[in-house]
């Protein structure tokens, strides 16, 4: 029996269109826009001023903090100016203008493709230059990792968790990324142990892959402690905590952190980012991003800048289907539909996905029939149902009570829903409003 | 056979009645009958807006306020605050200004074009928790009426053609609950005016005027040019918006007509006597 987790999940069609597509290097943009709040935290201090040369490489803003995170340039150019730029919520936030001028790279930055396996350092150093190289999750949340490898005090991290399931459907960037840097990861794997203090690092990946995982299992023989262990289908199992219970069959606590269980949680494209970072001085400034939709002609997986704007990777992929409904940010499940095409691809940025007008509209909502199939699925075992009346009514006690906070907005009761309920709309806004009343009663 | 349940059950009543007399006077609470008293004086909406969670709260306030400074009930008004200052013998603070809810936002569906579709949820803060909304404007109204669904004494209305929510002056008490309900803070408590007539910036966009104008034909795009009209310093520029502080402003309504966009409102003026050339534009807007 395959290993998973127990509580709810969905198996939503997978449409990995671009599976098995080679990761192909997008052409440098004329322009890129570098946002400075690409991260979880704080947003990033600029350290350049308008008209400024700068190559690869080079530093654009310092992180502002503890939680916060280095940002450096993806392009060589002059910087046009420091303004605001709409991000993919559709809200405006600052950025960073560069015009791009040739592909000069900053001189610390080794650009061979040599791998590069052991090179003795302390957790301390590592820990270090993950975090000047600006490293943040790339599973789509992008939390800074520097800060994800401190442990609080008072907690031992017994065990890596490296998240390849992408459970999300039509993604398949991380799946690309495997097939072809394995070795890399692998080496990434072996330093965030060692930064982490850990013996075991388990790569959890969905069943769906298996080439991948036949693929990583062949080069994880070589590693002493490293696993790979194969996985059911089925969202959302690239959840950090269904992630743990489907590995190591711990649950973490509500309210806790994983590490409160011993694991600590990098995705698989992290854990590449952080061999660069370590082993060839690399900063983040370029992530594989996966272009895909129905009727896209060329659905593909592209190594991308950071900044570049996404009317770029739609046009590399074959353009802009005619009959476009919606243009989402992410996967199908938890991605954000944009306002438009100009927005920049960050950090977090895992896919692009162009829904067909007919699946990208919503049918209406009607009345609940009490079928209770979303408390069935849902993997935080927290009654949607109930916690959608709560927040319509503003019953935010009910909705504390009833732990709406442990919602991961993964979207499975409103897949789920036979009355097509916007349950995930209200339960994310409720437990924002439920954050903000904890938030200002500890103050 | 009937005397004894008579009996018995005389007993346990008689038994029973001492008992909850005792209780009743060992745990006796005292309530200031006065408290009764103010409370049927107001309006009963329980709205909050007083500051107090509801009219029995605000009540006992008043009475064990010693001076009654800084207590007023804006739903009613003077009015009410007299009567309550019969019943206390104290004196009540009356001299709060009427005030009103006002809707900085004149991004109608003509001068602010959809450039999505949102078909989510129908609640402002449900969308504006997810993204920025249906037009380029991030900080203006999305129109699904959060404020409408707030309001308890049927004050504020969406009007279908705009889009936006209107507020009717002889219904709304400056309550503030619309002002808590819209994610987007862009409904304000202003001073109500002699005659209802208040001059404001109907607009709540930062963006820069370029981005701005881009989005909504009637934002305010901080060109200042109010500023600079204004004799008594009422206008504040901030943030690239004009603000206009109501307690400085005079109603010299000199402001309105340099707006190039129509951005500043006026409400219940009489028509101008002498239209200069620019304001032509303007007054068709207003």
């Amino acid at each position: 029996m395959l290993k998973t987790f127990h509580i709810g999940g969905i198996h939503p069609p997978e449409n990995k269109l671009s599976a098995g597509q080679k990761i192909t290097q997008l052409n440098l943009p004329k322009q890129v826009i570098i946002p400075l709040a690409q991260h979880i935290g704080a947003p990033a201090s600029v350290t350049v001023r308008k008209g400024d040369e700068v190559k690869v490489g080079t530093l654009l803003a310092k992180a502002n903090g503890y939680v916060s995170a280095n940002i450096h340039s993806s392009v060589s150019g002059k910087i046009n100016k420091v303004d605001s730029a709409f991000d993919t919520s559709g809200y405006s936030h600052t950025a960073i203008y560069i015009d791009v001028e040739g592909d000069v790279w900053e001189d610390y930055i080794d650009r061979s493709d040599t791998l590069i396996k052991d090179k003795l350092m302390t957790p301390q150093q590592i820990i270090d230059k993950i975090a000047d190289a600006g490293i943040v999750g790339l599973g789509g949340a992008a939390f800074p990792t520097h800060v994800k490898l401190y442990p609080p005090p008072e907690c031992w991290a017994t065990v890596l968790i490296i998240n390849a399931a992408e459970c999300e459907p039509y993604l398949t960037s991380d799946h690309a990324l495997m097939m072809e840097k394995g070795e890399e990861i692998m080496s990434g794997i072996n330093l965030l142990m060692s930064a982490t203090r850990v013996g075991e690092a388990l790569i959890g990946i969905e069943n769906n892959k298996q080439d991948a995982i036949r693929h990583m299992q062949q080069l994880a023989k070589e590693y002493r402690g490293i696993k790979v262990v194969p996985l059911k289908t089925k969202y959302p199992q690239g959840g950090e905590k269904q992630l743990i219970e489907a590995l190591i069959h711990r649950q973490v606590k509500s309210g806790e952190l994983p590490i409160s269980v011993g694991a600590v949680v990098q995705n698989v494209g992290t854990a590449f980012a952080v061999y660069e970072a370590v082993m060839k001085r690399k900063p983040l400034i370029e992530r594989v991003v996966t272009v895909t939709g129905k009727d896209v002609a060329r659905p593909s997986n592209f190594l991308v800048r950071i900044g570049t704007p996404i009317s770029q990777l739609i046009e590399a992929a074959g353009g802009l289907p005619a009959n476009t409904g919606k243009i989402v940010s992410g996967g199908p499940m938890m991605g954000r539909g944009l306002t438009g095409t100009e927005i920049p691809v960050v950090k977090g940025t895992s896919g692009v996905l162009l829904l067909p007008e007919k699946d990208a509209k919503r049918k209406p909502a009607r009345d609940c029939i009490r079928c209770a199939k979303c408390i069935d699925v849902c993997p935080m075992g927290i009654n949607p149902t109930a916690l959608m009346t709560a927040t319509e009514f503003s019953n935010w006690e009910a909705a504390e009570q009833n732990h709406i906070t442990d919602c991961i907005e993964c979207g499975s009761c409103a897949y789920i829903c036979p009355a097509n309920r916007p349950l995930t709309d209200y339960l994310r806004m409720g437990k924002r409003k439920v954050m903000g009343i904890i938030k200002s009663r500890k103050a | 056979m009937i005397l004894i349940a008579v009996i018995s059950l005389g007993v346990i009543g008689a038994i029973s009645a001492i008992f909850l007399y005792a209780a009743s006077k060992k745990f006796e609470v005292y309530e200031d009958p006065r408290i009764g008293l103010v409370q049927e004086a107001l309006p009963g909406a329980n709205c909050g807006a007083c500051g107090y969670p509801g009219c029995a709260g605000f009540a006992a306030a008043c009475v064990n306020s010693n001076t009654m400074d800084g207590l007023f009930c804006p739903v009613g008004g003077a009015d009410t605050m007299s009567k309550v200052s019969v019943i206390l013998g104290k004196e009540a603070d009356g001299s709060a200004e009427p005030m009103l809810a006002v809707v900085r936002c004149n991004g109608t569906c003509k001068a602010r074009p959809k450039i999505n579709r949102y078909d989510g949820a129908r609640n402002c803060s449900i969308a504006s928790a997810l993204y920025a909304g249906e037009t380029g404007c991030s900080y203006g109204c999305f129109g699904f009426g959060d404020c409408v669904t707030a309001c308890a004494f049927d004050a504020i209305r969406i009007n279908p053609e705009t889009g936006l929510p209107e507020v009717n002056d002889e219904n709304c008490t400056s309550c503030g609950l619309c002002v808590k309900a819209c994610p987007r803070n862009i409904i304000e408590i202003r001073r109500k005016g002699p005659k209802s007539r208040r001059i404001y910036v109907s607009c709540v966009n930062m963006d820069k005027g370029g981005t701005a104008r881009k989005a909504c034909d009637n934002a305010c795009i901080g060109c200042g040019k109010c500023a600079k009209e204004c004799a008594f310093g009422a206008i504040t520029l901030e943030y690239n918006l004009a603000y206009i502080d109501y307690t400085k402003c005079r109603l010299c309504r000199k402001c309105a007509p340099v707006c190039p966009t129509g951005a500043i409102h006026e409400t219940n003026f009489p028509p101008r006597k002498e239209i200069k050339a620019p304001a032509t534009n303007d007054t068709n807007k207003i």
